[in-house]
């Protein structure tokens, strides 16, 4: 039998007290694409990092092709040729996709001989891979995300890359740009190039990979042929029980309109229009889920929505309060209107890392702290607060005490929702609810969604994760360069219908109407 | 992560021992035996007659702007100003002392001279946080121009207006006895305690007060909360709902008033006067106070003890010693500043390295 590619043998990896990596096992034949799928915080990253140099085992070796080599850095990992591919971009956004390759290759004292060498390179690349082409001198903030994605894999190979590791490529891409890329990869995979793929979605696994490779709690559970696998096989290897994805089944009881968003737009800083003419209705007792790539105009969206930002034109209606940029508003009146928020990155706006939970538990809510004398902080108040919001959802280790940078991203989010979710609010701004979730916890913050749809309160749900927004909307938005581009019922939504009006095709409802 | 007892104790110790043993090698390259300094400095600053309340003087003025600097820094505004600022508090203090003492009680002059410093600090303070919050200038940038124009009016209003008549040093009239602070040792006195004479005055309580204050506002009021939330994430704050650019304005307010109030020290404690630079670097030390206290009051505290050490011993060296002059002090200063200061989070790296492999093997 051939040596596989790569042969991880009894990989350990310590953090603190957390054992990131435990023994892990792992082989990779040549020429496959190998997925390596598991919940978050299950070691996937932390195994890939060590591969490619990024962090040193504490124990346990790396087999290339039979060869046991040192990893101690990045530059190693090149000169292997291990090339990765990271979750979030790693290019100068104003710099030429040329310039870009140039980074780490550039040997020759002046750039202009490196440039030429680089582009010849390109060239020979190319050449080699179909669908690899780039425009080598456009600038890379100007290009569509799946070309920047494609720069970042020809980045990863022009060093003579062999093994390629993409960390969850497919967050930032449309359903269309996902199968592009997976066109990609088949191509690289027939050229003799050696993949593994870290992702947590069940459906890019059963797509594309040859094997498949589960982790749980730092130790690899289980690998598996993915033709003899099923995804409800691995959703449950990954998480060790048997899970039911929630589904919102019941039949919306919409209500009056609690809050309207009439012809907003928004520019950015840099006179970008962002929004652009948005109009959305939210009502009592539903969800309507924002279908888009990100940055395509939710975040956006959600701002205005929150008080965060004023739009330019346009008002927000609430509660007979009536937002326009002659009257602006700000998170704490629209707190006070009803309006709850779930931001999209917790870790930055929605908690406040190094604080307490208990002061967590607070953030946007000091009113909650205030005892008799409202000029000091009452900490009873604050820890009998979070630990009753700790209780009711669930997070754990239920302790107060703890700086939020300890909990999981699940537990963390948990804290964020049963926050907002505790202000009995009439509106419910949810801004990726799952990002970096474990499945438990994933399942755990649907069901509370739909029970709190089913208090009557109005979700607005934006997701990048089209499962998401089709499994728990009562009315599903799509949205595209900052407008809304069509409308359809949540229940029995078409995906590829929806995928298409993400892309920009406005008549796409209607055309598959016909169609059908 | 590093268990509590190291950061907050064994690195500050390691740093500052760091620190003595460079100085110790300059000391001996200019030909003096560096053990003989050490305990020249020591008993300078601690054991002879007088010495511990010079120390406890410098140090009321360490705690002052250490505190200055550290309520910025909870909010991530790095206020260089406390100099500046100090000197216009000084500047308030005097004006209302000028103008009521011949008029009013002293125990009537002295709250409102007390309130002049931190207002008049605060003021000086407010046009760097609002140029900080409505146009985005730095607030590093502003506050050390800040301190020069500072510098430059009290240099005008103490050779013109306010200078004494009749001389010629840059100086006002002595404020009236009632209106000023009294000094410890007069009160110890009062009391059939005798101590030798220090400039060390009841501003000291004040500064422990400042530090109780201090305390209380960041980390259990509401204001404070919204505070170290800007401090730690500008969007979190605003997410919160805080109005970021009145929060960086009110911050530098209260960190240029607190600076404002170190003018207390020399001008209604020490010196019964205002003159010319009385703040002689204060403000800026006050930096290094903050980074080694960690941005705690009870850090400040003991930093501000060490430098107050460190600057009365330094000015023993130089009496005791032919070729230790108050150059090579500043050499020694600026040392701790560097280890303990600059330098602060040099071991922290090879500590945690260190304590991660300590543990290992307990698990396994």
């Amino acid at each position: 039998m051939r040596e596989p590619a790569v042969a991880l043998r009894g990989i350990t990896k310590v953090f603190g007290a957390v054992r990131a990596n435990d023994a892990v096992d792992l082989d990779v034949e040549e020429g496959t694409i190998h997925g390596i799928i598991g919940e978050n915080g299950a070691g996937k990253s932390t195994l890939v990092s060590i591969l490619s140099g990024h962090y040193r085992a504490d124990a346990g070796d790396i087999v290339l092709f039979g060869e046991t080599v040192k990893m101690a850095s990045s530059a190693d990992a090149i000169g292997h040729g291990i090339g990765m591919v990271h979750q979030h971009f790693m290019l100068v956004p104003n710099f030429t996709v040329l310039e870009n390759l140039m980074l780490g290759l550039a040997k020759a004292p002046l750039l202009a001989a490196s440039r030429e060498d680089v582009r010849r390179r390109l060239a020979e690349l190319t050449a080699a891979y179909d669908g690899l082409d780039v425009p080598a001198d456009a600038v890379v903030e100007d290009l569509p995300v799946g070309l920047q994605q494609r720069v970042e894999i020809i980045k990863a190979l022009i060093g003579g890359g062999r093994i390629l590791i993409l960390d969850e490529p497919t967050g930032v891409l449309t359903p269309d740009e996902t199968d592009q890329m997976f066109q990609s990869l088949l191509e690289l995979k027939r050229q003799g190039v050696t993949i593994i793929l870290i992702t947590h979605k069940l459906r890019e696994i059963m797509a594309i990979t040859d094997n498949v490779s589960v982790m749980r709690l730092g130790k690899m559970v289980a690998h598996r042929k993915t033709a003899e696998t099923t995804r409800e096989e691995l959703a449950e290897l990954m998480v060790g029980r048997t899970v039911e994805p929630v589904r919102n089944e019941a039949a919306a009881g919409a209500g009056e309109v609690v809050m309207a968003a009439r012809g907003i737009s928004l520019r950015d800083g840099a006179g970008t229009l962002r929004l652009d003419d948005v109009s959305l209705e939210l009502r009592a007792g539903e969800i309507v889920g924002i279908a888009g790539v990100a940055g395509n105009g939710q975040s956006e969206l959600l701002a205005v929505l929150a008080g965060l930002a004023t739009p330019e034109r346009g008002s927000v209606e609430i509660g007979g309060r009536v937002v326009t940029a002659a009257a602006p508003t700000d998170p704490r009146e629209m707190r006070a209107l009803g309006v709850a928020h779930v931001p999209e990155d917790r870790r930055r706006e929605g908690l406040v890392l190094p604080f307490e939970m208990s002061e967590n538990a607070v953030l946007g809510y000091l009113g909650q702290a205030r005892g008799s004398r409202p000029w000091l902080l009452r900490r009873s108040r604050m820890v009998g607060r979070c630990g009753e919001l700790m209780q009711r959802f669930d997070v754990r280790p239920p302790n107060p005490a703890l700086p939020a940078s300890g909990f999981s991203g699940g537990n963390q989010q948990k804290l964020v929702i049963a926050r907002e979710h505790g202000a009995r609010p009439r509106v419910m701004l949810v801004g990726q609810p799952t990002r970096g979730v474990d499945i438990g916890a994933i399942e755990f913050i649907h069901r509370q969604l739909l029970d709190l749809r089913d208090a009557g309160c109005a979700i607005l749900l934006v997701s990048v994760e089209l499962d998401e927004i089709l499994a728990l909307s009562d009315r599903i938005v799509a949205m595209n360069a900052g407008r809304i581009v069509g409308e359809v019922e949540g229940r029995g939504a078409d995906r590829r219908v929806v995928g298409l009006m993400m892309a920009g095709v406005r008549d796409a409802a209607a055309g598959a109407a016909v169609a059908s | 992560m590093l268990p509590g007892w190291v950061s907050l104790g064994l690195i500050p110790v390691l740093n500052l021992l760091m620190a003595f043993a460079v100085a110790g090698v300059v000391v001996a390259l200019i030909g003096e035996n560096p053990w003989r300094a050490l305990v020249v400095m020591i008993d300078g600053a601690f054991v002879y007659p007088g010495s511990l309340g010079y120390t406890l003087y410098y140090t009321t003025n360490f705690i002052f702007t250490g505190l200055a600097v550290s309520v910025a820094f909870h909010a991530r505004l790095f206020n260089i100003g406390g100099e500046g600022q100090a000197a216009l508090g000084g500047l308030g203090a005097a004006l209302v002392c000028l103008a009521l003492d011949p008029y009013l009680p002293g125990l009537m002059v002295i709250p409102l001279a007390i309130a002049g410093a931190a207002l008049f600090g605060a003021a000086w303070a407010f046009l760097p946080g609002l140029l900080q919050a409505t146009r985005g200038s730095h607030v590093v940038i502003t506050t050390i121009m800040f301190n020069f124009i500072a510098a430059g009016l009290l240099v005008t209003l103490l050779t013109g207006p306010l200078i004494r008549p009749g001389q010629s040093t840059p100086q006002t009239r002595d404020i009236a006895p009632g209106a000023t602070l009294p000094k410890i040792h007069e009160i110890f006195r009062a009391l059939g305690v005798d101590m030798a004479s220090s400039p060390l005055n009841v501003s000291i309580v004040f500064a422990l007060i400042a530090c109780v204050g201090v305390w209380v506002l960041v980390w259990r009021t509401p204001f404070g909360y919204r505070l170290r939330t800007l401090g730690e994430s500008e969007p979190a704050a605003r997410y919160a709902g805080v109005k970021v650019p009145s929060m960086v304005i009110i911050t530098m307010c209260v960190s240029g008033a607190l600076a404002g109030l170190m003018a207390i020290n020399d001008v209604l404690g020490a010196h019964d006067k205002l003159f010319l630079n009385f703040t002689a670097g204060y403000g800026f030390t006050g930096i290094a106070v903050a980074l080694m206290g960690r941005s705690h009051p009870i850090g400040i505290v003991l930093a501000s003890l060490l430098f107050g050490a460190l600057y009365q011993g330094g000015a023993e060296l130089s009496f005791e010693f032919r070729s230790i002059d108050r150059d090579m002090v500043l050499v020694i200063q600026g040392l701790i500043i560097l280890f303990s200061g600059a330098l602060a989070y040099m071991l922290e790296a090879p500590l945690t390295r260190l304590f991660a492999r300590q543990r290992r093997p307990a698990h396994g």
